[in-house]
């Protein structure tokens, strides 16, 4: 229940950092996705349940704010998180290895998604010039950040899943 | 009558000795062994005194370390309250410094109504140059108001909630301004890019842009209002077999840096879309 409850201001938070300060710490013009690496590790922690939770929350939060479609955010989400699940039962003995590998695809799959809607919608966005300064340095900057953030959201998750000792 | 003894004889001898010699030094006769005795007692008066202090030195410094390094640490969080204030104040002078071009702006172009505003936030989106506000509908804020800065155009509002709002930057790479070559007298599209370049398109090929041309806003299209400076032209790209010229400009506005905004609340933008005859099937 808690894990649920903590979810609203956990995401908030991340929001506001994502937007005030995360949004301005550009690699040539990409930034990283705070929410999305929030979600990806929450999805990644064993005994959670909450995940599709959070991640429909982070994605109706990003959908709000942003000026992208509100869909894209949820749906970009909602692959990172079933992409998490998958890994969670595969590469259960590696979680950071599992984490790199969410965060990358994820992430390539989010800001493709992104980029995809937006040119359907009419934006003149070229591919290459998109690819090269925004896609790939926004999952090395995601890569990165998701090392940090993942030992806070184990931490977080253990806090309502103690592991039982034998 | 008395008889003088021995005695007495003594006592005037030693008088009339000491007289003598009372005298000889008062006459000077003596300086030179007073002055060598006299800097004996001084130097061992300077010797004994500076092994006093010394003892005294030595017997009192921790005290006075303990206290002085009491002193120095009193003194070291002064100066770091001092620095933390002075930062301070030299932000407020800056951002006193930015209100100012602000109301000065303001005050020159006094046909709007301004509402000033603070960028709080930038778009998650790496895709999108959107920034959001601290004003919102609570303040008067509308979908599609201008917003600029004491240099000139920055963007207009996209959304807006009770409190806050989003406000799209003519960098934004689906933004697009109708404006006006200032010297030429040319009209021009104003569009921006993925990386925050703007550029012109739809300039007439028998326009003469010189570098450096004044980009204003035209109000065509009813956006915007017109006048509002833009940037200068960079380069010009001119090619026979196109339509249109195209041309790079340098914004007047530092998109990174600007921190705080003027929204025109007095300008209604004009939706023409109803006007624009739609395609035959």
């Amino acid at each position: 229940m808690w894990e649920y409850l903590v979810s609203l201001p956990v995401l908030g938070l991340a929001l506001m950092l994502q937007v005030a300060i995360f949004s301005r710490l550009n690699l040539l013009y990409g930034s990283a996705d705070l929410l999305l690496i929030v979600v990806a590790a929450w999805s990644l922690q064993e005994r959670v349940r909450s995940a599709w939770v959070w991640c429909v929350l982070a994605g109706l939060l990003v959908g709000y704010v942003s000026g992208l479609p509100w869909f894209v955010p949820l749906v970009g989400y909602l692959l990172v998180t079933g992409l998490a699940a998958f890994l969670r039962q595969r590469v259960w003995q590696a979680p950071l290895l599992a984490m790199f590998i969410v965060c990358f695809i994820g992430t390539l799959v989010m800001q493709t998604l992104a980029f995809v809607v937006l040119r359907l919608l009419g934006d003149p966005l070229a591919f290459d010039q998109s690819f090269s300064l925004i896609i790939l340095p926004s999952v090395l900057l995601n890569l990165f950040i998701g090392m940090l953030v993942y030992p806070l959201l184990r931490n977080l998750a253990a806090q309502f899943h103690p592991e039982e000792v034998d | 009558m008395k008889k003088f003894t021995p005695r007495s004889l003594q006592t005037i001898i030693i008088v009339l000795v000491s007289v003598g010699l009372v005298a000889m030094a008062l006459g000077g006769f003596f300086n030179t062994a007073t002055s060598r005795v006299g800097q004996f007692i001084v130097n061992a008066q300077t010797w004994i005194s500076i092994r006093y202090v010394a003892v005294v030195d030595f017997l009192t410094v921790p005290r006075d370390v303990a206290s002085l390094r009491q002193r120095n640490t009193e003194l070291e969080a002064e100066v770091a309250r001092l620095q933390t204030q002075v930062i301070e104040l030299q932000e407020r002078v800056t951002e006193t410094e930015v209100l100012s071009a602000l109301v000065d702006f303001a005050r020159a172009n006094p046909v709007n109504t301004y509402k000033a505003a603070t960028i709080v936030g930038r778009d998650p989106s790496p895709f999108l140059r959107y920034v959001i506000i601290n004003v919102g509908s609570n303040d008067g804020i509308r979908t599609g108001m201008p917003v600029v800065n004491d240099r000139g155009l920055v963007g207009r509002v996209d959304a807006v909630a009770a409190e806050a709002a989003r406000v799209q930057l003519i960098t934004d790479p689906a933004s697009q301004v109708n404006v006006r070559l200032q010297g030429s007298n040319t009209d021009a599209l104003l569009i921006g890019s993925v990386t925050g370049d703007l550029s012109l398109d739809m300039i007439s090929q028998d326009a003469n842009v010189p570098v450096g041309e004044v980009v204003l806003t035209s109000g065509l299209g009813g956006g915007f209002p017109p006048n509002i400076l833009v940037g200068q032209v960079l380069s010009i790209r001119k090619l026979d077999y196109e339509l249109f010229q195209q041309a790079t400009v340098q914004p007047v506005v530092d998109f990174n840096q600007v921190q705080f905004v003027l929204v025109i609340i007095n300008f209604r933008p004009v939706d023409i879309t109803p006007l624009i005859p739609s395609q035959a099937p």
